[in-house]
C-alpha cells in the first residue's frame, strides 16, 4: 500500500509539472503583449521595455517558466491586470462559492442517482426500471446550458418561485439557499444520469453474488439483502465514480456560473478571458487543474480502503 | 444495418432521429423554407406557426431555417473533432500500446491532457486562437485525443494478448503488417462504439464553448450560440432559446441510443477509456 502511495504521489508530481508547463506556454501563446496592456494604450516603447524587464518577460523561455513555478509554489500567481490585485487573493474570495455549487451538486446528484438506479435494477424488466434508464440517457444527453435555461424559465420567470441568478453574501440565510437551488440542480443534472446508470449495473452484479443468495438463504427480509448486503457492495465503483465526478463538476461549474451569475471561480476565468487577464486565467487554471488532479489522486488511494480486495501490483 | 441492430429498439429509434437531423443539415440549401440570416424584424420574436414553423428569433430569422443550418455546423464540428481526435489519439494510442518503449511518455503526456476538465481545456485552446469553426473544432478534437489514445491503447493491449497475434508474431510478420492486418481489424468494435459515444460528447462541447461567447461568433447559426442569444428573450419568447436546445438534447440523446445499442451488439467495455 505505502508503495503504491508513493508510486501515485510521483505520478500526480510528474502531471502537475507538465499542467504547469503546459498552461505556461498556452498563456504565452495567447495573441497580444501583456507588456502593453499593463503599461497602457498610451505608453511609449521606453515604457513598455521597463514594463517587460520587470515581468521578467525579456528573459529566455525556460527562465520565465522556472521562476512561474517558484512563484507558484509560494502562492503568488501573479496580480490581476484589472483589478490589481493578487491572483490568489481572486481566488481565495472566488473558489468558496464553486466549491459550495459543486458539493451541493454532488451530494443531489448522488442521492437522486443512487436511488433510481437501486429502484431500477431491484425492479428489473419493469416500467419503472425503462424508465428510469430512458430518464438516465436523456439526462446524459441534456446540455447543461438548455437545463439551466429551461429552469430559470420555469420557476423564475413563469412560476416565480426561485430567482433567476446571483448569489446574497450572507452564507447561512434562507435567501441565499433560494439562489442555490436552481444552480446546483442544473449541476446535478450533468452526473445524476450516470451515477444511476453506474448504480443499476453494479447493483445488477452484486444482486447475482454468492452472499446475496446466502442472505436471501438465511432468510433476511429483501429490505435487508438489498441495502444492508447488496447496495454496500455496490457501492465502491460508485463512489469512486462521484469521486471523480467532482473533478468534472469543477469543469461543469464555469458554465453553470455564467449562467446563473454564480459569483465562483468559473465566472472569474470567463469575465477573465473576455477582457484578456492573463494572470488570472493562468492562475485559475492552474488551480483547478491542480484541484482536478488532487482529487483524483485522493480518490484513486481510497478506492483501496474502500475495498481491501484490491490490488495494488 | 438489419442484423446489427436487431431487438435494440432504442437504437434504432436513435438511428432514425439522427438520420433526420442528418438530411435536415445536408438538405438545408433545398429544404430550408428561409435564408438563415434574412432579417424580418416586423416579424421578431413570433412564436411557431404554418409560416414560421419553429418562431423567429429577436431579428425576425426563421428559427428552423437556422435550426437546419445550425446543423450543418453542428454535426460538421463534432465529426471532424472525433476524426482529430481518432487520428491523432488513436495513432499515439496505437504507439504506446505496441511498442512498449513508447507506452511511458505517450501516456503520461496523456495523463497531463486529461487533468484538466474538459470544458477548461477546450477555453485554453479557443482563448489562443482565432474564434471560428476551425479553432472550435481543434478545441474539442484536442479534448479527445486522450480519451481515444487511453481507449486505444487498452484494445490494442487486448488484441496483442490474444493467440492470433501472438501467432502472427510468432512466424515473423513485421510490425506494419501486423498492425495492419491484425491489431487495427481487432479493434475496430471498441474504437468505433467510443467514437459513437465521443460525438456525443463533442456536440455538447462545441456548444457550451458557442454557449459561453468562445465558440461559433454572430450571426453564425450554431445552436449553442442560438440558445445563449435566446436567453435574453427568455420572458417573452422561450421559444428562441429553447428551439436550438432541445434540437441539441434530440441529437445527442440520439447517437448515445445508438453508442448504447453498438456497444451492447458489440460487448465492448470501455473502462479503459474512462
Amino acid at each position: 500500500m505505502l508503495g503504491y502511495i508513493a508510486r501515485r504521489l510521483r505520478a500526480t508530481v510528474f502531471v502537475l509539472v507538465g499542467v504547469s508547463a503546459l498552461v505556461f506556454v498556452m498563456v504565452r501563446l495567447i495573441p497580444g503583449d501583456p507588456a502593453l496592456i499593463l503599461a497602457g494604450v498610451d505608453a511609449s516603447r521606453e515604457q513598455a521595455a521597463e514594463v517587460r524587464r520587470s515581468l521578467g518577460l525579456d528573459q529566455p523561455i525556460w527562465v520565465q517558466y522556472a521562476r512561474y513555478v517558484g512563484r507558484a509554489v509560494e502562492g503568488d500567481l501573479g496580480k490581476s491586470i484589472h483589478s490589481r490585485r493578487p491572483v490568489w487573493r481572486e481566488i481565495r474570495d472566488r473558489f468558496p462559492a464553486t466549491l459550495e455549487l459543486t458539493m451541493v451538486s454532488l451530494a443531489l446528484a448522488g442521492a437522486l442517482g443512487i436511488v433510481v438506479g437501486v429502484l431500477s435494477a431491484v425492479r428489473r424488466g419493469s416500467a419503472i426500471d425503462s424508465l428510469a434508464m430512458v430518464g438516465s440517457l436523456a439526462g446524459v444527453s441534456m446540455p447543461i446550458f438548455l437545463l439551466g435555461v429551461l429552469l430559470i424559465w420555469l420557476f423564475s420567470l413563469y412560476l416565480g418561485l426561485l430567482p433567476t441568478g446571483g448569489s446574497p453574501p450572507c452564507l447561512f440565510c434562507i435567501d441565499h439557499l433560494r439562489h442555490l437551488v436552481l444552480p446546483s440542480i442544473t449541476l446535478a443534472g450533468v452526473s445524476v444520469g450516470m451515477v444511476a446508470r453506474l448504480t443499476r449495473s453494479t447493483m445488477l452484479e452484486v444482486i447475482h453474488e454468492d452472499f446475496v443468495r446466502t442472505a436471501r438463504a438465511k432468510g433476511l427480509a429483501e429490505r435487508l439483502v438489498i441495502y444492508k448486503h447488496a447496495l454496500r457492495n455496490a457501492m465502491i465503483p460508485v463512489v469512486t465514480y462521484m469521486g471523480l465526478q467532482f473533478g468534472v463538476l469543477l469543469g461543469g461549474a464555469v458554465v453553470t456560473e455564467q449562467i446563473f451569475s454564480w459569483p465562483g471561480m468559473g465566472r472569474m476565468l470567463v469575465e477573465a478571458i473576455e477582457s484578456r487577464d492573463y494572470p488570472v486565467i493562468q492562475g485559475a487554471i492552474l488551480f483547478m487543474a491542480a484541484v482536478f488532479v488532487a482529487i483524483n489522486l485522493l480518490v484513486d488511494l481510497l478506492y483501496g480502503w474502500l475495498d481491501p480486495r484490491i490490488s495494488y501490483e | 444495418m438489419n442484423s446489427l441492430f436487431r431487438g435494440r429498439y432504442l437504437a434504432v429509434a436513435g438511428l432514425a432521429c439522427l438520420l433526420v437531423f442528418v438530411a435536415g443539415a445536408l438538405l438545408a440549401p433545398w429544404i430550408a423554407p428561409y435564408d438563415p440570416q434574412r432579417q424580418v424584424i416586423a416579424e421578431r420574436l413570433q412564436g411557431p406557426s404554418a409560416k414560421h414553423w419553429l418562431g423567429t428569433d429577436q431579428f425576425g430569422r426563421d428559427i428552423f431555417s437556422r435550426v437546419l443550418y445550425g446543423g450543418q455546423v453542428s454535426l460538421g464540428i463534432a465529426l471532424l473533432s472525433v476524426l482529430l481526435g481518432l487520428v491523432v489519439g488513436g495513432l499515439l494510442g496505437l504507439g504506446a500500446g505496441y511498442f512498449r518503449r513508447l507506452d511511458g511518455p505517450i501516456m503520461r503526456a496523456m495523463d497531463v491532457l486529461l487533468s484538466f476538465p474538459a470544458v477548461l481545456l477546450a477555453i485554453m485552446v479557443v482563448t489562443i486562437l482565432r474564434p471560428g469553426v476551425l479553432t472550435v473544432i481543434i478545441a474539442v478534437g484536442v479534448r479527445s485525443i486522450p480519451a481515444f489514445a487511453r481507449m486505444v491503447r487498452g484494445a490494442v493491449l487486448v488484441v496483442r494478448s490474444l493467440p492470433y497475434a501472438e501467432a502472427a508474431a510468432a512466424i515473423g510478420a513485421s510490425h506494419l503488417r501486423t498492425i495492419t492486418r491484425t491489431i487495427v481489424p481487432n479493434s475496430l468494435p471498441s474504437v468505433l462504439v467510443f467514437s459513437t459515444l465521443q460525438i456525443a460528447n463533442n456536440i455538447l462541447l462545441a456548444a457550451i464553448l458557442s454557449y459561453l461567447g468562445l465558440g461559433i461568433q454572430p450571426p453564425g447559426a450554431e445552436w449553442g450560440l442560438m440558445v445563449s442569444q435566446g436567453r435574453g428573450w427568455l420572458r417573452d419568447a422561450p421559444h428562441v432559446a429553447m428551439m436550438p436546445g432541445l434540437a441539441i438534447f434530440a441529437v445527442v440523446l440520439a447517437v448515445n441510443m445508438v453508442g448504447d445499442g453498438l456497444r451492447d451488439r458489440f460487448d465492448v467495455k470501455l473502462k479503459e477509456s474512462t
